[in-house]
């Protein structure tokens, strides 16, 4: 069995992400990368546990209906077929999946073969077991859950292949960065949260932003914090605000209603710190810090 | 006592059941809009001609919001009130037409209820128990019921009188302690608890009952108060009072009456006066006697009077007046929810799928803050934060009451123990409140 | 121009999910069930659409029991001019579903689908670009805005860290994302007029779809429970563990 990854770029490194669904590919065999675009193919050339790239230097823009083109002439030789659970894969594969005629699994949290596989369904509140008797499997990979593979140490073998020809039915215009200097809370690699313990929204600014600046983190809060007016209501994560699974998401000065945990208790790592040592955090909390916020968050900023 | 009786009848979900007859009424033509509130009465020359729904997409503020969508008048010859106990129609419709002059004040008691899923070997389907009193003081009226019924589950809840002294009581903490009791803790073992809601009920019997008719309607139900306490069962009543009410209300649509006249003279006549007159003495002997001899007296008036002694006992006060300062009534030590048999409001809430755009009106209203400040948490030491099954009410470091009204599971019960009856429950944007499965 | 806009009827988003006691799946006897909230996105998108005169009819489709006609009969009171139900009993996994659509789209001729990015039960992702690359028609996913002009969308992407804009030749499909508009209320008058909107029934069975899944469910658990971890004592302590032993920063 030999898998296939759809590799993405950022300021020219492979993104971890794209690392992440290279490890679970490992799984299956042996490991080939499709990197799409003119940047990376040195960054994807020393990848670890990969034997090929397959590099499309004229496919700019990653544009769905191309990649999906491409990728189903490739198919016939591969197993597998990943890609991160990013915004591009979902829109690639799939559209692949289509072409094929193939049940594709997005969001993969475990593999427990060849073709049967774990992934989240209702948000999360559930762990579906499926089973795909599909002859090439097309997956994508929840990025939390599998430890990405390392950035070098590799020696992949490069072949350039043409794009395939295009019936410019979808052009590319822009692409906009966020304008934010912070990223946005859904998809941010590290969430700080403050509760009602900041006290005020002069707090809730001053003592949470240095940290998050450190840490390129994006800023959110408890319900009780949006309804004493510390901050706006889009900041809300929980079961009735936003739903987030960062990497590492620190809890400061929130007790952890459920309403709460039901927004962040996916995130990978969290990071507790309350003065009530009862606080229902703390239960969900892989490190918990109790005491005052006021002494502990600008010692957090400085230690950073 | 002969009321707790419950050979012969079935266990069933209510809320499967009425599911169940929405489709058989749909089915008739007859047209069911789930998802607007009745917001007002529409009242014209002096008479109900139907109601107003209310607007949608108003924000906290109480601004228009773009998907901003006015609410409707509905007119109709003839308007049911069928809203369950302290129905928010109701009520106006009992100010604006003193339907209460009459009655004795109503009393309600407040339900909590849980179902769990309990493993199959442990699950004894058509299994009922009761119990009364215990945890609660002496001057408490209440108790709690256990069900097991459909796949596994569990229907255990737990009334408590909200016409109680103590401000320092808290109906969801007695509901809770209960279930440490060895009688109701076997029956959770190895389960989970799935689901969990509140709601008042009337209580008060034929004295409390208000007069039901109004100029263009009618109440039925519990709102009006047809519950049979001792029994703790008002879907019978509930539903005898409907089909009474449709007769009558026909026959002033079609003889073009404004009062559905007939309804009370139908009422008398039917099984459902009888069987509430027989049990009309028994509750308000808890509120004159307390718990023992409210119990000695209700085996007095079923046993021996069978329920026709010639006198009739009087509810005295409101619930609303009932309570003693907080320094004059013992504080009641709660014991820590376990997170296995026992568990706190918020994690309780959080099983009533309450779904609530938080960019909303509050809709429990608040007339003074100041009336709050000095009779509710200086004198009462803030009961609502008790009471509320819910945890909407809170008060903050600054002694400021906090609304947490997207938490509300609609029970009415602030509505009704407020002390200086200054909240109000109004009917939030349609389609807000829980969203309670098959099995509440 | 017709707008397809394909709805799905889902566990209503503010029920907790319970998965049932034998693990075949998610409890829904006696579920509040109501519009995949994404389809309602997509569908006020082709309502403001056929508003603003790009669109002559918008037609909402739903695969699925008899009872999946509630979805269609709020699609039309929201402002669809007309439904089908392509009914059939069995699960249809988004595979079969484009399937199904394509068959439909084939009959109808849409020159726009328009639908949600995912559904909230199975949060697949996937059925827009699968019924894109069956049809051949460019694809905008996670659409957070929309301009139709001379045989064209623009279309707004959200993508991680950004947007993307793309200019798709029509037909094409959209997939709504979140932020792409605040879906309208029906009201009651439009709830009343639904009633009388024409709603098709087509048998899933004479459209020619094989509907035999591809992917199985072996089975539903509960997501393990978080346990608790450690207390560490100082900010040292802590971020020598979130950098050593965590990885995380």
């Amino acid at each position: 069995m030999t898998a296939l990854v759809l590799i993405e770029i950022e300021n020219g490194k492979v993104r971890q992400a794209s690392r992440s669904a290279i490890a679970a590919a490992s799984r299956f065999g042996e490991v080939d990368a499709l990197l799409l675009g003119n940047t990376g193919a040195e960054a994807a050339g020393t990848l670890a546990g990969v034997r090929k790239v397959l590099h499309v230097p004229t496919l700019t823009h990653a544009l769905a209906e191309p990649a999906a083109a491409l990728l189903a002439t490739l198919a016939p030789s591969y197993s597998h077929i990943l890609a991160a659970s990013s915004s591009s894969g979902k829109n690639i594969l799939p559209r692949l999946a289509g072409l094929l005629d193939v049940q594709p699994i997005s969001d993969v949290v475990k593999i427990e073969d060849e073709s049967t596989f774990i992934r989240p369904i209702y948000a999360g509140n559930a762990l579906a077991t499926v089973q795909s008797s599909d002859n090439v499997k097309i997956l994508t990979i929840r990025s939390s859950s599998f430890d990405p593979v390392a950035e070098s140490g590799g020696n992949a073998s490069l072949e350039v292949l043409d794009a395939p020809a295009d019936d410019g039915k979808s052009r590319f215009v822009k692409l906009e960065q966020s304008q934010s200097d912070r990223p946005e809370l859904e998809v941010a690699r590290v969430v700080i949260s403050g509760g009602k313990g900041l006290k005020d929204a002069s707090n809730f600014h001053n003592l949470l932003e240095p940290i998050a600046d450190k840490l390129g983190a994006a800023i959110g809060a408890s319900r009780a914090a949006v309804d004493s007016g510390f901050a706006p209501n889009e900041m809300q994560v929980g079961q009735t605000g936003k739903v987030v699974a960062p990497e590492l998401y620190i809890a400061t000065g929130l007790s952890g209603a459920i309403q709460h945990l039901a927004g962040m208790k996916d995130s990978r790592v969290i990071v507790a710190i309350n003065i009530d040592p009862e606080a229902p955090i703390f239960k969900v909390a892989d490190y918990g810090m109790v005491g005052d916020l006021f002494e502990i968050l600008p010692a957090l900023t400085k230690a950073l | 006592m002969p009321q707790m009786d419950n050979r012969g009848n079935y266990i069933i979900s209510l809320g499967a059941f009425c599911r169940w007859l929405g489709e058989q009424a749909e089915a008739l033509g007859v047209e069911i809009y789930p998802g607007f509130s009745g917001a007002d009465l529409f009242i014209e020359d002096g008479k109900v001609c139907g109601v107003i729904t209310g607007d949608m997409g108003i924000n906290r503020q109480g601004k228009p919001k773009p998907d901003y969508t006015s609410g409707m008048i509905l007119r109709a010859k003839q308007t049911i009130l069928a809203e369950g106990a302290r129905g928010s129609l109701s009520k106006k419709a009992m100010a604006r037409f003193d339907l209460r002059k009459n009655a004795d004040p109503q009393t309600f008691g407040l339900g909590i209820k849980e179902v769990w899923e309990i493993p199959a070997e442990n699950h004894r389907p058509g299994f009922v128990q009761h119990s009364f009193g215990w945890p609660l003081d002496t001057h408490t009226y209440g108790g709690a019921f256990l069900y097991h019924f459909g796949e596994n589950l569990v229907s255990y809840g737990f009334i408590t009188a909200l016409d109680y002294r103590n401000p320092w009581l808290s109906p969801f903490e007695e509901m809770q302690r209960t279930k440490q009791h060895p009688a109701f803790k076997k029956h959770f073992e190895g389960g989970r608890r799935i689901m969990y809601g509140a709601r008042a009920i009337s209580e008060g019997g034929l004295q409390s009952l208000p007069h039901p008719i109004f100029p263009g309607g009618v109440l039925t139900g519990d709102c009006a108060g047809f519950l049979n306490m001792p029994k703790i069962k008002g879907i019978h009543t509930s539903m005898k009072s409907g089909m009474i009410a449709a007769d009558a209300v026909l026959e002033a649509i079609q003889t073009e009456q404004t009062e559905a006249s007939t309804y009370m003279q139908a009422l008398k006549a039917s099984w459902l006066w009888k069987e509430l007159s027989a049990a009309r003495n028994i509750r308000p002997a808890f509120s004159h006697w307390g718990m023992l001899g409210g119990a000695a007296y209700s085996g007095i008036d079923s046993m021996i009077f069978r329920g026709r002694a010639p006198w009739t006992l009087h509810h005295r006060h409101a619930d609303n007046q009932t309570l003693l300062p907080a320094d004059q009534a013992p504080k009641i030590d709660y014991p820590k929810a376990d997170g296995k048999l026992t568990f706190n409001r918020a994690e309780s809430v959080f099983l009533s799928n309450i779904s609530h755009d938080d960019d909303q009106p509050v809709h429990l209203h608040v007339g003074d803050m100041q009336t709050w400040k000095e009779v509710n948490l200086a004198r009462f030491a803030a009961p609502e934060s008790r009471y509320c099954p819910a945890g909407v009410y809170e008060t903050n470091e600054a002694e400021e009451l906090v609304i947490n009204a997207q938490n509300c599971v609609h029970c009415k019960s602030c509505d009704i123990k407020d002390p200086e009856q200054d909240i109000n429950w109004c009917t939030p944007e349609g389609g807000s409140g829980p969203n309670y499965p098959s099995g509440m | 121009m017709k707008v397809l806009v394909p709805v799905k009827r889902v566990v209503d988003y503010n029920i907790k999910p319970r998965v049932a006691a034998d693990g075949r799946g998610v409890e829904t006897q006696g579920v509040k069930m109501s519009m995949n909230p994404f389809d309602e996105i997509a569908l006020e998108e082709a309502l403001r659409l056929r508003e603003k005169g790009h669109a002559s009819e918008v037609i909402a489709v739903t695969i699925g029991p008899q009872v999946a006609q509630d979805v269609l009969r709020t699609a039309m009171a929201m402002g669809a001019d007309r439904a089908i139900l392509i009914s059939t009993d069995v699960d249809c996994e988004p595979r079969v579903v484009a399937n199904l659509l394509k068959a439909v789209v084939e009959k109808e001729q849409p020159g726009l689908i328009s639908m949600g990015k995912q559904a909230i039960d199975d949060d697949m992702n996937a059925t827009g670009q699968m019924l894109a690359a069956k049809l051949g028609w460019p694809q905008g996913t996670f659409a957070s805005q929309v301009d139709i002009a001379d045989g064209h969308a623009t279309v707004t992407r959200e993508v991680d860290g950004g947007t993307e804009t793309l200019a798709l030749t029509l037909p094409a499909v959209i997939t709504a994302d979140l932020r792409l508009n605040e879906p309208r209320y029906a009201s009651l008058p439009n709830i009343m007029k639904a009633r009388k909107k024409p709603l098709e029934t087509l048998e899933a069975a004479s459209l020619g779809v094989d509907l035999t899944p591809h992917l199985t469910v072996v089975k539903v658990a509960e997501p393990p429970q978080r346990t608790a971890g450690i207390i560490v004592e100082t900010v040292d302590e802590l971020v020598q563990k979130l950098k050593t032993e965590a990885k995380v920063i």
